[in-house]
């Protein structure tokens, strides 16, 4: 994150610009998307829509300071989607076999990162992959609270702890600035130095 | 093709009968929520098989609306029986949705003044 | 081209079976889990994987750009949405005990006396965590309702 100390107006625009850019383009693919085909005016008509839209309700801003690689990203989606599929069918087949489901558990699992970003990329995917649920995040200090649907002994708890934390990896990887991939090597539990916070 | 129909609406007849059934037995508020939840989901998915099987995109556009409808309901009810506790251990702040970065900030910075 | 035909329609076909097989599971689920997260679980898998099959079979089957685009739009209001509601429901239930306590094998949350007393939605045979306090409290409430 650079911050330059005194930001002129110009720079602040520049800088409030490209929080709200990647907010302003979904909004016009949504409104392309909702009419179904391109044309010219649904173009000018949909940045009209966004333009109001962000002005009437503005967001705090989380998009900031977040790099795409391209390689991490298509490992992500592959094991996200490998991921749904596998636990979809084991779900399935819990629900409708004989001996139903036995034991929940409810685990805290302390995380690595500290951005917005990443963390509501990480909690999303979560929720999304079935088996698995996230019921609360601590955000100060970094603490996922999520509910596994099946789990038959100890053992099974802390595979899903190391699977969770693996997948916070693959996200960092894939989106994460370099500094959050240099504090991927740091032990859990540690607390978060005070100059590596991150605040928007 | 006849069976193919028979199956699929067979199929999510039968989830949408089995989540009523949930809808009407459930013990709590929040199992009727999550019954509604999914017996949206499999309406949408319904609308969705038939556009499919009979190449009809007549109901597509009501596809949109019925999913984003589920969320708002789900979300609502559950922050109407959040706010139905009475006290929390922490400030009470908790029970509905946590606190944005922003107004934590903000906090920080007037507890400094 | 008619042999490419009938091979998406087949996939199609395919998809939009396992989606609706999908679904009957979350109904069945629905009704054999025993507790509300448990029962949640069942109803998040079909929003997820059901919808992706059933709108990806949808797309190939209806050949038009317009519909397929808006079928992807709702494949991705329901990536967005579904685990805000999951989540917000999950945490309500957990809060206002509604889970089950003796089937979960470990619970790192637990939080002795966040709620003590309840009035409202949680379920019949949910004790108070410190019944003490919360005769109190309704003893004090009673009498503050009969002052008033």
């Amino acid at each position: 994150m650079t911050s330059d100390p005194a930001p002129g107006p110009g720079s602040r625009l520049a800088h409030q610009l490209r929080h709200q850019l990647p907010l302003l383009v979904w909004l016009v693919a949504v409104w392309n998307l909702l009419w179904g085909t391109w044309s010219w005016a649904n173009l000018l008509a949909g940045i009209v829509v966004a333009l109001v839209v962000t002005w009437l309700l503005p967001l705090p801003p989380v998009v900031g300071g977040a790099r795409l690689r391209p390689l991490g990203l298509l490992v992500f989606l592959g094991t996200f989607l490998a991921d749904l599929v596998y636990s979809g069918a084991e779900v399935a087949w819990q629900t409708v076999r004989p001996s139903g489901i036995d034991r929940s558990a409810i685990l805290r699992v302390q995380l690595r990162t500290d951005s917005d970003l990443l963390l509501t990329i990480l909690s999303e995917s979560v929720t999304l992959v079935p088996g698995s649920m996230v019921m609360d995040l601590d955000r100060e200090r970094g603490v996922l609270v999520l509910h596994v649907l099946h789990v038959r002994d100890d053992d099974d708890v802390e595979r899903q702890r190391a699977s969770v934390l693996a997948q916070e990896e693959r996200i960092v990887r894939a989106f994460g600035t370099d500094d959050e991939i240099a504090a991927l090597s740091r032990a859990p539990g540690e607390p978060f130095p005070a100059a590596e916070r991150r605040t928007p | 093709m006849t069976i193919v129909y028979w199956l699929t609406y067979g199929m999510l007849g039968g989830g949408a009968l089995l989540a009523l059934v949930r809808l009407g037995l459930g013990p709590s508020l929040l199992d009727r929520v999550v019954a509604t939840d999914t017996l949206l989901v499999i309406i949408a998915a319904g609308l969705a098989v038939h556009a499919g099987l009979a190449r009809d995109p007549t109901l597509v556009p009501v596809l949109v609306v019925v999913s984003l409808l589920a969320f708002v309901g789900s979300v609502l009810v559950a922050r109407y029986i959040g706010g139905m506790l009475l006290r929390s251990a922490d400030d009470g702040q908790d029970v509905g949705l946590p606190e944005a970065a922003e107004e934590r900030a903000a906090r920080a910075s007037e507890g400094e003044r | 081209m008619s042999a490419l035909q009938t091979l998406g329609d087949v996939v199609a076909v395919a998809f939009l079976l396992l989606g609706a097989l999908l679904c009957l599971t979350a109904g069945i689920g629905l009704l054999r889990f025993p507790d509300v997260l448990t029962r949640m679980h069942a109803g998040t898998k079909p929003q997820v994987l059901g919808v992706l099959l059933i709108m990806v079979g949808g797309a190939i089957r209806l050949q038009g750009w317009s519909a397929t685009w808006m079928l992807l739009l709702v494949a991705v209001f329901q990536m967005l949405t579904a685990p805000v509601s999951a989540h917000m429901v999950s945490r309500v239930a957990y809060r206002r005990r509604h889970v089950r306590r003796d089937r979960l094998l470990v619970d790192e949350q637990h939080t002795a006396g966040q709620d003590r007393l309840y009035r409202g939605d949680e379920p019949a045979d949910a004790p108070p965590e410190e019944p003490a306090t919360a005769l109190a409290e309704r003893v004090r409430e009673n009498r503050e309702d009969g002052t008033r």
